[in-house]
C-alpha cells in the first residue's frame, strides 16, 4: 500500500479498493472469532436446569421463637429466623444509628409479620455463611473475617459493605412462605 | 539455546536425526554443556526442585484422577475411597497434596533468590516476568486442586475467593455477581463449580510446563545470574553444566525428597485443615477458616483493609508489585551482598512476609499486646489486624520506597570485576 496513487499502473492497483478488502477481511475474521467464542464463554453460565430450580416452599410452625432454620434455596443458604419480641425491639431501637447500609427494621420483613425475619444466610463480604445468635448485636457473626450484623441482618461491624440480602419471598398461608 | 553449539553427534543415527530434528542438540545445549557460572550456591539449585515438583505433581495428579470423581455428592467419598481402598492411593494422594506444599516452599525460595541477588534486572526482566506468570499458575492450580476433594475447607476456600470478584460490584454494580455467577455456573458454589475446577485443574499444570519451557528459553539467552551479581565475562567465569550443576542439583533434589518423605510418612496432614475431612456443608461455615499456608500472607494482607473493594486490591496488588519488581529497583549493583543498606532492608521484608503469614492463620481480633478491656472483659489492644496492617505497609514500602530511593543513601561495597576475581583473590565469596 505505499505506492499511494501511483498512476493505474501494472496491476490496476486502486489504493481505496485494496484497503476496504484488507478491512472487510478483517472485520469479518474479527466479528466470526467474537462469534465463535461468545458460545465457549457464555456456556460457564448457569445451564437451564439450574435455572429451574426457581422456588420452594417452606413451613414455618417448624421453627419455634428465638430459633432460626436454614433452608437451601438455589445451592444458597437461606435465614429463617422466628425472632424474639426483645430481638425485635433491640432492632427498631437501632433504626436511626449510623450504619454502613442503612435501613429501618420494617423494611426488612412483611408487614405485620415482624416476628419472620428471612434472610438470604451469605455475608456480603465474601459469601461465608454467618453464625446465628453471635456477635456484638446478637444477630449474627460471620466467622471468616468477622463482620457482625444485628437481628435485623443489618451490618453493624467489619468488612462487609452490604446487610444480609432479603430474597423474593411471600407468605402462601399464615404458616407458610414461597422462597423465590 | 544461545551461542553456538558443540554438539557432534556421534553415531550415524544421531547424524540423521540431527538433520532433521535437533532434539538431542537441544538437550545437550541446555543441560550438559550449558555454561553456567561457576561460583552458584545452594539458592541456585531450588530451579531444578521445582521441575522435580512439577513432574511430581502431574505424575501423581494423572494418578487420581484415575480414581477421583468430579461430582458434588461423590468427590468426597471418592477421596477417601483413594485413602482407604486404592492400592497405594494413600500414599500418592499424601505425595500430590504435600507436594503442593513444598511446590510452594521451593518456589518461595526461588523467589526471593531472585530478589536478593538482584536476578530480575536487566537483561533477564522477560525471565523474572515469566516466573511471575508460573507464580500466578501455580496458586491457581493449587487453589482449585484444593477445591476438589469438596470438604468444608475446599468449599468456604472456593466460596471465599470466587467472591474477590464481588468486590466488582462497588465499581459497576452487578458486573461483580455477573462474574461470580460465571464462574460458578450457577448462584452459588456447587457442583458446576466443582466440575470446571477439576477440568482447569487437569489443564493449567500442562500450561504450567509450557511457559516453564519459555522461562529456560529466557535463562539460557542471557545466561545465570550468580552471587556476585556480575555479568559473565569470560571462559574463566563459567563451567559446564554437567557434570558440575547436574550432581549439585541431583543432591539438592535428594535432600529435599527426604523432606517430603518425611511429611508424606511422618506427618502427612500437618500443613493440612482436619475441617477438610468433613465433607462440604453449604449451609455451615467451619468456625475458623483459613486457607493452605502458601497463601495465608495474602490473606492477611486482605482482613488487613476493612473496606471490601480495597482489601481484594491491595491483595492483588502485592502480586502485581512481583511483575513490576525489574522497573521498581534503580541501583545499578545487582547483588545484595555488596549493598549492605538494601541488605537490611530485604532481611526485614522476609520477617515481614513470614510474620503476615503468621496473622494470617490467626483470627484478626485476636490480641497480641493487651490494653484494657472490653465491656464484656475480653481483652483489647493491639490486635493482628493492627500488625497485619503495619506489616502490608511495609510490604509495600520495600517496593516502591527501598527499592527504587535506597541507592541514594547506600555506600555500596566494592564489587569484583569478575567472578573469577574473588575467588581467586578472597579466601570466601
Ligand atoms: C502444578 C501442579 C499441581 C498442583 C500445585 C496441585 C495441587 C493440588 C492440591 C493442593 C490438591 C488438594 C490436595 C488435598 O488436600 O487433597 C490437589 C488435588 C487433586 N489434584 Fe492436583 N495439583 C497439580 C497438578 C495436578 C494434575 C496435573 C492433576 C491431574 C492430571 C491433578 C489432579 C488432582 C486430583 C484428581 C485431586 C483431588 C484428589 C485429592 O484431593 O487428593 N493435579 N491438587
Ligand atoms: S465472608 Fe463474612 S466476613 Fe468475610
Amino acid at each position: 500500500m505505499a505506492t499511494v496513487n501511483a498512476t493505474n499502473d501494472v496491476h490496476g492497483d486502486d489504493p481505496s479498493r485494496r484497503d476496504f478488502i484488507h478491512i472487510a477481511a478483517a472485520s469479518a475474521a474479527v466479528g466470526g472469532v467474537a462469534v465463535t467464542l461468545w458460545p465457549f464463554i457464555d456456556q460457564m453460565n448457569p445451564a437451564g436446569d439450574t435455572l429451574a430450580l426457581a422456588s420452594i416452599e417452606y413451613d414455618l410452625s417448624k421453627v419455634i421463637e428465638g430459633m432460626q432454620a436454614t433452608v437451601k434455596w438455589r445451592g444458597k443458604p437461606v435465614f429463617v429466623r422466628h425472632r424474639t419480641a426483645k430481638e425485635i425491639a433491640e432492632a427498631v431501637a437501632a433504626d436511626n444509628e449510623p450504619m454502613r447500609d442503612p435501613a429501618k427494621d420494617a423494611t426488612r420483613h412483611k408487614e405485620g409479620k415482624s416476628e419472620w425475619l428471612i434472610l438470604v444466610g451469605v455475608c456480603t463480604h465474601l459469601g461465608c455463611v454467618p453464625n446465628f445468635g453471635t456477635g456484638d448485636y446478637g444477630g449474627w457473626f460471620c466467622p471468616c473475617h468477622g463482620s457482625v450484623y444485628d437481628t435485623s441482618g443489618r451490618i453493624r461491624k467489619g468488612p462487609a459493605p452490604l446487610n444480609l440480602e432479603v430474597p423474593d419471598y411471600e407468605f402462601v398461608s399464615d404458616t407458610k412462605v414461597k422462597i423465590g | 539455546m544461545s551461542g553456538h553449539s558443540t554438539y557432534e553427534p556421534k553415531t550415524g543415527i544421531e547424524r540423521w536425526l540431527d538433520a532433521r530434528l535437533p532434539i538431542i542438540r537441544l538437550g545437550y545445549d541446555s543441560v550438559i554443556a550449558y555454561p553456567t557460572p561457576k561460583n552458584l550456591n545452594y539458592w541456585w539449585t531450588f530451579g531444578g526442585i521445582l521441575s522435580v515438583c512439577l513432574v511430581l505433581q502431574i505424575v501423581t495428579g494423572v494418578v487420581l484422577a484415575m480414581h477421583y470423581i468430579p461430582h458434588g455428592d461423590l468427590a468426597f467419598a471418592s477421596v477417601e475411597r483413594i485413602m482407604r481402598d486404592v492400592n497405594h492411593g494413600w500414599m500418592i494422594r499424601y505425595l500430590h497434596a504435600n507436594g503442593a506444599s513444598m511446590f510452594f516452599l521451593a518456589v518461595y525460595v526461588h523467589m526471593a533468590r531472585g530478589l536478593y541477588y538482584g536476578s530480575y534486572k536487566e537483561p533477564r526482566e522477560v525471565l523474572w516476568i515469566l516466573g511471575c506468570v508460573i507464580y500466578l499458575l501455580m496458586m491457581a492450580t493449587a487453589f482449585m486442586g484444593y477445591v476438589l476433594p469438596w470438604g468444608q475447607m475446599s468449599f468456604y476456600g472456593a466460596v471465599v475467593i470466587t467472591n474477590f470478584f464481588s468486590a466488582l460490584d462497588q465499581v459497576i454494580p452487578g458486573l461483580g455477581s455477573a462474574i461470580t455467577t460465571w464462574l460458578w455456573g450457577g448462584f452459588a458454589v456447587d457442583n458446576p463449580t466443582l466440575n470446571r475446577f477439576f477440568s482447569l485443574h487437569y489443564l493449567l499444570p500442562f500450561v504450567i510446563a509450557g511457559v516453564v519451557g519459555l522461562h529456560i528459553w529466557a535463562l539460557h539467552v542471557p545466561g545465570n545470574n550468580n552471587p556476585t551479581g556480575v555479568s559473565v565475562k569470560s571462559k574463566d567465569d563459567v563451567v559446564p553444566f554437567h557434570p558440575y550443576y547436574t550432581v549439585k542439583d541431583g543432591f539438592a533434589i535428594v535432600v529435599f525428597l527426604i523432606l517430603l518423605s518425611w511429611f508424606v510418612f511422618f506427618a502427612p496432614d500437618a500443613l493440612g485443615h482436619a475441617d477438610n475431612y468433613v465433607q462440604a456443608n453449604p449451609l455451615q461455615t467451619p468456625n475458623h477458616i483459613v486457607p493452605e499456608w502458601y497463601f495465608l500472607p495474602f490473606y492477611a494482607m486482605l482482613r488487613a483493609v476493612p473496606q471490601k473493594l480495597a482489601g481484594v486490591l491491595i491483595m492483588f496488588g502485592s502480586i502485581a508489585l512481583l511483575f513490576a519488581t525489574p522497573w521498581l529497583d534503580w541501583a545499578k549493583v545487582r547483588s545484595m551482598r555488596y549493598r549492605p543498606t538494601a541488605r537490611w532492608f530485604f532481611i526485614i521484608f522476609i520477617v515481614a512476609v513470614l510474620i503476615l503469614g503468621w496473622c494470617g492463620g490467626k483470627l484478626p481480633d485476636d490480641v497480641i499486646i493487651p490494653m484494657g478491656k472490653n465491656p464484656d472483659g475480653s481483652p483489647t489492644g493491639f490486635s493482628v489486624v493492627h500488625l497485619s496492617r503495619i506489616l502490608t505497609a511495609y510490604y509495600y514500602a520495600y517496593f516502591l520506597l527501598v527499592l527504587p530511593f535506597v541507592k541514594n543513601f547506600e555506600q555500596t561495597l566494592p564489587v569484583p570485576d569478575s567472578i573469577s576475581a574473588p575467588v581467586l583473590t578472597e579466601k570466601k565469596g
